[in-house]
């Protein structure tokens, strides 16, 4: 690093989508952006692109950047698209079809028809051996060395490039998964080996099978990719600190991610959470929503005292209409957040029972909502907003299209309009109804779930359609405040770099808590801290660092858990009445009553350790006067008055901070338009944010 | 058109979608408070919305059909017993009646009258499968009602609020695990209140007074989508026979479908009577897993409740196995429930074109094992149930599914999970060989389970729910039947029966799965599949060149001349 401690650090953030690779570069209180084409065949180049564009805005180079973060979906789109690895996977005898058979469930109870998604690892590379170990670590039959040294000529003979190991109850022993692996990699050199106590220590096999496979899969792809980017970056002159975006909102090292890539999974998405709760610090919110809408789906995380909502658990590459059980559970920390088949591109029909329905399923960017003209004939809800006037025709992406009014009129009659006998606005305010209640559906019952009041909660919208929605989501919610920040468009990359590089150590250990061993869980926890510490200190050196503790608690019998934190320091008797009365409370708080006489068992402990929060946040230079004028007037159908009516349009770039308007109004910018609903009154603050406000109850 | 109408239209589609939310918010609530493994890991519980009229208005997608379609009517039973008049707010009703319920006293249904500004709105029901209920706990071999545990007709179970003590006493007294069932009990108290709570909400939201009219709404579109889906079936009479195992002596199963125009009879006249022992599906549950059947050829999009569901009419014969009468044991009620999907296949299969889905392995095996208990002694005592299915059966245009519950819903209990909570230990649970219907699509691989103690003492695995031992799933135009299912000791013993057998210190049970049947000629198979499957370890050489037709040599490859000599012209 070539900064000192007075000198600001220069800090680079790019983050790979499926379509754009965006870049965010901060100087001091300066914030530079980019955005250029994903390069899928080799995506250093388009982050090198993108780098480039970035730093010569802000007149620096490579060589000056101190710190780069870095986030891609390469992973998830290699587990959707099924380009990993060619993947063995070696199980305990008699357990060879734990990958294919899962939960043995139909997760479509109607559809004669459905399939679950075919295994990564097909049944002849689903490898056995003799050994077993009980639930309470126990060896009741030995590893089969033999049968591990007896495999390697098929392994070799099929070329096979990556091998997972997943034994029964490794979670409690991973002695033979660990003895595997050693015997595997010593016959197989370059081949990527993981085992599934270390990606995923927890109970529950096919979750934890399916997580290790999962890292085994795109292991070589990300390695691969990682060195090369990290080579091309030095090669032109790059010194700084290279850091990734994990899933669970942290940032790890180079090794870490090479080691265990599936972490990096849904990195774009953490990156908004984190921006939002970024905002949410700054602005001192309490209880935010974040509601983040693209072009395909909705994504929703709440997020409390500036801290997201974590899981534990994840489903990717759902295969059938976003369903719960039609991907592969990955068992990682991750930021919990609902996604809804909701985006512009969603498209709206009308089912047999004479419904609107809006998605799951996607006009995509190609061929794109009618109203792009690029041979889409779905009727979208990019469709129905334009037809409904909220979009500007001609300033649509910055201008960089003209939307065809016409066609989405055509489109949404001919879906919509036709067979109810609605006419287009009515239609089009009907697919805009329907995907507001989905997601408003959405967003109540994870509040719900997770035992929170959502109508006390501030949304913070960004992504390109969430503006447009925003405060008729949130009349539905009951939310009276909204922030739109700007560059949202660009929204994760700059949330990578308010990341804390942090790592989550997970382990089951299922106890009775009232008799649990204490002895064993604090030195449990101390391994544990000291794991975290050694992955974290060298993305941080000499950053301080916090230490957080949970533990999942659950009532013995039951099948969901409640995440409890555990203070600090030796756990004691006292600690454990404390942990008992934190979890009955949050289970009071979520169903409304206790069980009394019931033991509670504690099943998995975690301990985070993560550096402080960075908390500069750069200030977007404001221009404009704080008494902007409208830059015109459009006309917007409305529902509740049956008509349309005359809104004025204002250029967001034209708005100083000060200026406060009274919806309805348009706040258009090259990105998004935020729509001010009736009833709201928008302000611009200091840090150049759209403050949305209820002004009562329309 | 008025600016009014449009409007109305609209909001009457949010409030469908929204009243979908409700009840699938009440089913998650309940998924997360419930006790016992079948309940929380295999999702056996429900959760609906009802009108005061006792009509369904809508069910949450969790869980399995057998609670779908039964709890549709068994809120009319609530209100017959306790008039709309006398409901107050704060009252909790419940019975586990095994007739006016969800067929067996394992299931308790709670219902909940939801108020609106002191006026009675709507009713909230939902349902569970509890832990333990007395009896002769999860077996087939009461020989009566009377056997199978704590019978609770429909009581109060909360009165205006206040806890009815001396119920929840009697019920705890009268069961294995108390607390367990006080929580399971609880959990659906409180998972109708949320629902309560949500519909409550969404009336203020649009200023209902009444949900009659979204009531209306949503029956009437739902049973003229059902309507033009009967349409589409062609009219006539079918016939179908299904025979199954049963205890002791074997079911016969006869079916009359009657499509006409607008409605569809399913008849079960002249079915066997009832057994003697528990396998008994009363009319409720038979009703619920035939309809389930139809529907899901005929009209799956279209949501359950009671308009979609009215235009199906099922009939059987009093005292028959699928309509049994008081005092008739049922505890294993979807041994011959679970089955009746297939025998409306087997109608269905007459009318579509195309033809439907081949037989199932079809009821799901429970594996209800205990041990080490001995009197005066509850150390290492254990009472665990897991759910084992076999192969589901051929599509017209794919291979059947493997080992995957159909038609229930339910899911599979991890293996570390049981074993954290007994001694038990599972030696092997994977697919078996060779055991798929061959076809031209085959039938879906069954699964093999071996399972032994740790304890060193002898265990007790109830074999009330394994049933295709001697019938097995059959194909459809052509294609063969999966294998049947099998059980025993690994020692060598074989069992037949479906009583309560032990295994002993040292030995392991091991339970073969059936396969599900094929669909079309197998010797119309791709070869190729046939070679990956031989290649994957799933079909063997001589299965491969017995029931296919395909010649694979040692190395894995296809024997084009001795495939095209043994297929002749058949391809």
């Amino acid at each position: 690093m070539t900064a000192t401690q007075n000198e600001p650090l220069l800090r680079v953030a790019a983050d790979i989508g499926g379509t754009f690779t965006d870049v965010a570069l901060e100087d001091g209180a300066a914030r530079f952006t980019a955005k250029v084409l994903t390069t899928s065949q080799a995506p250093e180049e388009g982050v090198l692109e993108g780098l480039a564009a970035a730093l010569g805005k802000a007149g620096k180079t490579i060589a000056d950047i101190d710190v780069f973060l870095h986030g891609t979906t390469l992973a998830t789109n290699a587990l959707i698209e099924r380009k990993g690895a060619k993947l063995a996977f070696v199980t305990t005898g008699g357990f060879r079809d734990v990958l294919e058979t899962g939960y043995e469930k139909r997760f479509e109870q109607y559809d004669v028809f459905m399939d679950r998604p075919p295994p990564l690892v097909p049944r002849y590379l689903r490898l056995t051996v003799t050994e077993r170990i009980a639930a309470d670590g126990t060896v009741l039959t030995p590893l089969d060395e033999s049968a591990l040294v007896s495999m390697i000529p098929t392994l070799k003979a099929e070329n096979v490039e990556a091998v997972a190991i997943g034994f029964l109850h490794s979670y409690v022993n991973a002695a033979h998964e660990q003895r595997a692996r050693d015997v595997l990699a010593e016959h197989l050199p370059g081949v990527a080996i993981t085992t599934s106590a270390e990606v995923s220590p927890e109970i529950r096999e096919y979750d934890r099978f399916s997580t290790a496979c999962a890292n085994a899969y795109v292991q070589p792809l990300m390695a691969g990719y990682l060195g090369r980017l990290s080579t091309a970056m030095k090669t032109q002159g790059f010194s700084g600190a290279l850091l990734l975006m994990m899933s669970g909102g942290g940032l790890t090292t180079l090794e870490t991610a090479q080691r265990l890539p599936i972490r990096l999974v849904e990195s774009g998405p953490a990156g908004g959470a984190i921006l939002a709760s970024h905002i949410a610090r700054e602005n001192e919110l309490d209880e935010v929503l974040s509601f983040d809408m693209g072009g395909t789906t909705a994504k929703i995380c709440l997020i409390a005292d500036g801290v997201p909502e974590r899981a534990r658990v994840f489903e990717v590459a759902r295969a059938y209409r976003n369903l719960k059980g039609s991907g592969w559970p990955v068992r990682i920390p991750v930021i919990e957040m609902v996604e809804i088949g909701a985006g512009g591109g969603s498209i709206a029909r009308v089912d047999a029972m004479q419904r609107i329905t809006v998605g799951p399923d996607s006009a995509g960017s190609a061929p794109g909502p009618a109203c792009y003209g690029r041979g889409g004939t779905h009727a979208t809800v990019t469709d129905a907003n334009l037809a409904l006037g909220r979009l500007n025709a001609a300033r649509f992406a910055g201008g960089s299209f003209n939307l065809d009014v016409g066609k989405a009129n055509a489109a949404v009659a001919g879906a919509v309009g036709e067979p109810l006998g609605l006419s287009d606005e009515w239609a089009a305010a009907g697919i805009s109804e329907i995907v507001e209640e989905n997601m408003a559906n959405a967003a109540r019952v994870h509040a719900i779930e997770r035992g929170r009041t959502i109508d006390r909660h501030v949304m913070i919208a960004f992504g390109g359609a969430a503006p447009l929605h925003a405060t008729r989501l949130a009349n539905k919610l009951g939310i009276r405040r909204v922030a739109v920040p700007k560059g949202a468009g660009v929204g994760s990359a700059i949330g990578f770099l308010r990341a804390p590089v942090s790592y989550q150590v997970v382990r089951s250990q299922q106890q009775n808590l009232v008799r649990a061993d204490l002895d064993t869980v604090n030195a449990m926890l101390t391994t544990m801290e000291i794991e975290a510490r050694e992955i974290v200190t060298p993305g941080a050196p000499g950053a301080f660092f916090d230490v957080s503790r949970e533990v999942d608690l659950r009532y013995v019998g039951q099948g969901h858990e409640l995440t409890v934190p555990v203070p600090l320091g030796v756990v004691g008797d006292g600690d454990i009445k404390g942990l008992i009365a934190a979890f009955e409370k949050q289970y009071r708080a979520h169903y409304g009553l206790i069980i009394p006489d019931m033991e509670i068992e504690a099943l998995t402990w975690s301990v985070t350790v993560a550096s402080q929060p960075v908390n500069t946040m750069a200030t977007p230079s404001l221009s404009g006067a704080a008494d902007a004028a409208p830059v015109g007037v459009r006309s917007l159908f409305e529902p509740l008055r049956g008509g349309g009516e005359e809104i004025p349009e204002y250029w967001r770039d034209d708005l100083a901070p000060g200026q406060a308007i009274v919806g309805p109004a348009f706040i258009a910018e090259d990105d998004t338009t935020t729509v001010v609903d009736r009833g709201w009154r928008v302000s611009v603050d200091n840090r150049g944010y759209l403050q949305l406000e209820r002004m009562d109850d329309v | 058109m008025t600016v009014g109408d449009p409007l109305a239209q609209i909001h009457m589609q949010v409030m469908w979608n929204r009243l979908i939310s409700v009840v699938e918010e009440q089913a998650q609530a309940l998924l997360r408070t419930a006790f016992g493994s079948v309940a929380r890991e295999a999702g056996d519980l429900s959760a609906g919305v009802y009108d005061l009229k006792g009509r369904m208005l809508a069910q949450a997608v969790t869980g399995t059909p057998g609670h779908v379609n039964t709890m549709a009517v068994a809120v009319q039973h609530f209100i017959d017993r306790f008039p709309l008049a006398d409901m107050k707010e704060g009252d909790v009703y419940t019975t586990n009646d095994p007739w006016l319920g969800t067929g067996h006293l394992f299931d308790f249904v709670m219902v909940t009258p939801a108020f609106l500004d002191g006026r009675l709105v709507a009713l909230l029901a939902s349902t569970c499968h509890l832990v333990d209920v007395g009896g002769r706990g999860f077996t087939a071999d009461a020989r009566s009602i009377y056997e199978e545990g704590i019978f609770i007709p429909h009581m109060r179970l909360f009165d205006q609020g206040r806890l009815n003590e001396p119920l929840m006493d009697l019920i705890a007294n009268n069961v294995r695990e108390p607390i367990e069932v006080k929580g399971d009990l609880l959990a659906l108290v409180s998972c109708n209140d949320t629902g309560c709570r949500r519909l409550v909400g969404m009336m203020g939201e649009f200023n209902l007074l009444t949900i009659d009219d979204l009531a209306d709404h949503i029956l009437v579109n739902s049973r003229k989508a059902m309507i033009e889906a009967i349409r589409r079936v062609p009219n006539g009479i079918y016939d179908a026979q299904m025979t199954l195992d049963g205890y002791e002596e074997p079911v016969r199963l006869k079916l009359r479908m009657t499509v006409e125009d607008e409605r569809i009879v399913l008849d079960y006249g002249g079915s066997s009577l009832a057994s003697g022992y528990g396998i008994n599906s009363p009319k409720c549950y038979s009703d619920a897993y035939s309809i389930f059947g139809l529907k899901c050829i005929i009209g799956p999009e279209i949501p359950n409740n009671a308009g979609s569901l009215g235009p199906m009419i099922v009939e059987a014969d009093a005292g028959s196995i699928v309509h049994p009468q008081r005092p008739s044991p049922v505890t294993a009620r979807h041994v011959v429930g679970q089955m009746l999907p297939d025998i409306v296949f087997g109608c269905l299969d007459q009318a579509i074109e195309g033809g439907v889905q081949a037989e199932s392995a079809g009821s799901i095996w429970v594996l209800a094992a205990s041990g080490g208990a001995r009197v005066g002694n509850t150390e290492g005592r254990f009472n665990t149930m897991s759910v084992c299915v076999g192969g589901v059966g051929a599509r017209p245009t794919k291979n059947g599914l493997n080992s995957t519950a159909f038609p229930s819903g339910v899911g599979a209990i991890p293996v570390e999970v049981t074993e954290a909570g007994s001694p038990l230990v599972f030696r092997r649970r994977e697919l078996l060989p060779d055991s798929a219907g061959p076809g031209k699509y085959r039938g879906g691989f069954a699964q093999v389970v071996e399972v032994e103690s740790r304890a060193g003492l002898p265990f007790t695995v109830s074999a009330a729910t394994f049933d295709r031992l001697q019938n097995p799933a059959r194909g459809r135009h052509g294609g063969k039947p999966g294998s049947p299912g099998a059980f025993g000791l690994v020692g060598g013993e074989v069992f037949h029966t479906k009583a309560v057998h032990t295994v002993p210190p040292g030995d392991r049970l091991r339970a073969q799965l059936p396969g599900g049947g094929g669909f079309g000629d197998p010797f119309a198979r791709d070869a190729h599949e046939v070679a990956d499957e031989v290649k994957a370890g799933l079909v063997s050489v001589a299965a491969a060149r017995a029931s296919y037709g395909v010649v694979v040599t040692e190395d894995g490859e296809i024997d084009a001349t001795g495939t095209q000599a043994l297929r002749g012209g058949q391809s």
